[in-house]
This record gives C-alpha cells, structure tokens and sequence, in this order.
C-alpha cells in the first residue's frame, strides 16, 4: 500500500470516531465537520513528514479541536492569526497521549452520538442515509449524489436541510433512556440497511456506485456492533450484509447485466465474506433472540452454504420466509416465500400465494415477474405474455427489462412449438 | 528458537480497506512470505476475523461465562499471527521489519514460542 493509501486509510478509519468528539465539543455539526477537514488536511501535510501517529483519531480530535477554537477565535476578533503549523507539526506524544485519555472514556457516546444525530426522528430516511454518507462514512456530496442518481446540487440541499432540521431540533446529547436508546439503535440499523440496499439495488449496479456504498454499510453495521457486541440483531445484520454482498461479483455478466442467484457462478462468491458472515449469524442464533435480521442471514446462509443451486434447501428457506412474514407481515416477503413454494411444491401451489398480492404489489415489478414465469410454467401463455409485458412497463433498469424479455421471447418460441 | 509474531493494529482501518487495497497488501505480504518459505523460516500463517466475530469465554468462574466479543478492547486489536523459525531475536526483528515495509501502520508484537504444536487441522 502505498503512504497515500495507508494515510486515507487512516483518515477514514479515525474519521467516526474524530467527528464523534468534534460534535461532542463544538455541538454544531457543520463546525465539526469544518474542524475535522482541516484536521486532515494537517495530517496530509504532517503525516508523510513526521510518520503516522500511533493513534490516528487522538491525534485528529486534538488537531480538529484546536482548528475549530483558532477558526471561532478569528471569526469573533474579525481578523487573522499567525499559522500555527509549527505549532502542529510538533505535536508531541505526551499531548496526543492527553487528548486520547480525554476522549477514550467518551468513545461509545460520542459514537452513539453521531449516529443517532444522523437518525434523528425528525428526518425522513432519505435525508438520514445522506447524511450518514457524508458525515460519518466521509464521502464527497458528488459520490453520494452519483450513487442515488440525481444531481450533485439536489444532494447538496438534501444534506443542508437535513443539517438544518437538525439544528433546529437541538442535538441529542442527553443520554437516551433503555426503551428510547433501543428504538434509537433500531433507527440507525434500519438507516445502514437502506444504504446496503441502496448499493445492491441495479440502479446503483449501473451508477458504478454499488461497491462504494454496500461497503459503507459493512463498515457502519461493524461499528454498531462493536458498540453494542452482545446484540444479536446487530450480529444478524452485520451477517446479512456480509452474505449478500459476498455474491457482488458473481450478480453482474461482462455487460452489467443481472445474473440471477441460479445462474451465478458460484465461484466468483467472496469465500472470506461468507464465512465471517456464518460466524456472525452462528453467534447471533446462540442468543436463541431471533429477529428479521437473524432470520433474512439465516435465508442468505441456505443460499450460501448450497454449493449449486439444486443444493438450496429450499424447504427451510420457505420456513425461514414464512417466520418473517409473522415478524413483518410485507406482501414483498410473501412474495419471496412464493418463490420458496414454487421449489418445494410446483407452480401452482405457488401462484396460489401470488394471487392474492396483485391488489399491493399490482406496481412492483418483481411480483409481474414471478407471476409471469409461474403461468408460464403452467402452460398458460397468454396470461404469462401478459404479465410480463406488465413487468417490462414497471422494470426500473434496462437490465431488468432485458431479462423479462428473455422470458418472452423464450414464452414465443414455446408458443411457436405448440403451433407448429 | 520459534518466535510468534503478533500483528496489532486499528480494526477500523484494516477493515475498512477496499477490496482492491486488501488484496495489494495481501500481495505484498505474500511476496515476503514467499521468501521467508524459501528460507524455511515461516511456519503457521493466520488472518483472523474482526474482533466482533469473537467470543469469548471466561473460565475464571464456575461454571464458565461466554462473552461476545474478543478478551480486551484495545485501540488496536489482534488480528493475526505468524510462526517464525529464526536464530535470535535480532533476525526476528529484521523479519518484522520486511513484514511492516510491506504493511506499513499498527504494530508487530515478537513473542518468544515455548510450546509449538503444528498438528493437523485442515487449512479453512
């Protein structure tokens, strides 16, 4: 690795933590955030010369916090100060040893802080995924704005009026009680989980954005669970992630295209990923405290563990979903155990359980999809012509147009037979 | 004499390099493994998981208690080691040094081996 690498590595490791005691101290996020960028750009200037700091997030809030007292100073006298580089190239140990006995013991609040600052009740879920992005994981307004499709100045003033809102509620830095903490831990696992998905979504798949933000979301759910480290759900979604996101490069052909779960070569699958994710969700299911979490692994596990796709157990999976449903009723869920149903008991089983979701799901595209290829599957052509037609009007990407229109073409040639 | 070497450093780092940066150190780390192997002074290798993958069972009760999580939360957690075959801790430092050139940040504890048992559990 090269020091420009290992130093932004640096820098974005530290980069929770440091942001977590700049808002601690200077209680104003756009400060903090202001404090902590000048912090880095000290240390690219410091680091290469003097060596990396034994602790690069001590060395950071010390840095950051007197930047942000200099800055606040010369905003009130309305004039400039001599540069105290000097001053902070020298850094000694022994002081950055004080800022770390400092901020040690504030480490988990400060941490819990930030984030529930994110996912801040009073703002809707878009605005907290943004937010989260750009202020705990440190991407550019433009990265964030690329990965979510619209322009950079509309992701500019989403974040503004997220910060805004904010401001205006006041900063949560009373220390929550047991009931609203655990509402507050659900809220920002929730927050994580959108951005996972928000990276493994097509769309995103197509922006070149995926890796970067499923990748966020791994790293924010191991700071969560470091935080809270006897907390199965945590566990649970830590796992999930790491079992989807361990199938990145087999989800893609040559041309960007989906390649479905069935067709996916399962060599190309992160061995590394799926095994930290079955010892996660192994530890997690010790605690005999399931949860969506536990259970949507433990579905990701099946797929895993099945070596071909003629392996997946698809008798527990359907299981698995149909225990979901009673956590989370979702027609989406049920949509999914319909899959499960049409592996353990055939299609017409199957669409019994699709039927009855066309009234919630008559705008989803996955539900016209499934319910196509399981008419089709029942020689019932015209009806499955029908709705995959209705697919390909709802298909969010080109990709997932194509693919539908795979399934047409292949229902016209078998049409054709039949004529024939 | 068999030292141990310990590979510190901050998870947050580690863990939130990118694919593509783990597998350039991985790179350079095996480059130095290779010539270690041909030098016949590199014994086990391993790379554990992150720390919250740990448990933990305390066995200073009865019965025993099992904590998620690794033992200690130190800033810089454990997260491999290596078995090395050197005449005296002065090759052992030197090894150290080629290793850290080649994965620069966090620490390398040397630890002398007073037990060594390679057995023979299969490789993950």
């Amino acid at each position: 690795m090269t020091e420009a690498a290992w130093i932004e590595a640096a820098l974005s490791g530290a980069r929770p933590q440091a942001m977590g005691a700049l808002l601690r101290y200077f209680r104003n996020l756009d400060t903090a955030e202001e404090a902590f960028q000048e912090a880095c750009l000290r240390a690219l200037k410091s680091w290469p010369r003097n060596g990396p700091p034994r602790d690069p997030a001590a060395w950071l809030i010390m840095v950051g916090r007197n930047a942000g007292i200099d800055a606040a100073r010369r905003v009130s006298r309305q004039q400039a100060l001599p540069d105290d580089e000097a001053a902070v190239s020298d850094l000694e140990d022994a002081e950055s040893d004080l800022a770390d006995r400092l901020d040690g013991s504030h480490y988990r609040d400060d941490l819990l802080r930030l984030l529930f600052t994110c996912c801040h009740p009073d703002l809707p879920a878009t605005q907290q995924i943004a937010l989260a992005l750009r202020i705990v994981c440190g991407l550019s307004v433009r990265e964030i704005a690329r990965a979510f499709l619209v322009s950079e100045a509309a992701m500019e003033q989403r974040i503004t009026r997220a910060k805004g809102r904010i401001a205006r509620a006041g900063l949560p830095f009373e220390t929550p009680n047991a009931a609203d903490r655990a509402a507050r831990v659900g809220a920002v696992a929730a927050m994580i989980y959108l951005v996972f998905n928000e990276g493994y979504s097509a769309r995103a798949a197509q922006a070149g954005a995926h890796n970067d933000l499923c990748h966020e979301a791994i790293r924010l759910g191991r700071l969560l669970l470091r935080l809270f480290p006897t907390e199965p759900e945590l566990m649970g979604l830590l796992s999930l992630m790491l079992l989807q996101h361990a199938r990145a490069a087999a989800r893609f052909d040559a041309k960007g295209e989906v390649v479905l779960l069935e067709a996916q070569d399962r060599g190309l699958w992160n061995a590394q990923a799926i095994g930290e994710g079955l010892a996660l969700l192994d530890k997690a299911m010790r605690h005999v405290r399931s949860g969506p979490y536990q259970v949507q692994a433990a579905i990701a596990a099946l797929h895993a563990r099945a070596t071909a796709p003629d392996d997946t157990d698809w008798a527990q999976i359907e299981r698995l979903y149909a225990t979901l449903e009673r956590m989370e009723p979702s027609p989406v869920i049920t949509l999914n155990r319909a899959v499960a149903v049409s592996k353990t008991a055939g299609p017409e089983a199957a669409l019994a359980v699709v039927e009855p979701l066309s009234g919630p799901l008559a705008n989803y595209f996955h539900f016209h999809g499934l319910r196509g290829g399981l008419l089709a599957q029942l020689g019932r052509s015209r009806e499955a012509a029908e709705a995959f037609g209705r697919a390909i009007a709802l298909a969010g990407t080109p990709a997932e147009a194509a693919h539908i229109r795979q399934h047409l073409d292949r229902l016209a040639l078998t049409g054709q037979n039949c004529t024939d | 004499m068999l030292y141990a070497l310990l590979c510190y450093n901050h998870e947050d780092v580690v863990c939130g390099w990118s694919e593509a940066e783990d597998a350039a150190v991985m790179e350079k780390l095996a480059a130095v493994q290779d010539g270690l192997r041909a030098e016949r002074k590199l014994g086990p290798v391993a790379r554990l998981m992150p720390t919250s993958s740990a448990m933990t069972l305390r066995k200073d009760q009865e019965p025993p208690i099992i904590v998620d999580g690794p033992f200690a939360e130190t800033k810089e957690a454990l997260l491999g080691f290596y078995i090395l075959d050197c005449v005296d801790a002065d090759e052992a430092l030197e090894i150290a040094k080629r290793l850290g050139e080649a994965n620069p940040g966090g620490s390398y504890e040397l630890r002398p081996v007073r037990m060594f048992q390679p057995n023979s559990a299969a490789a993950g």
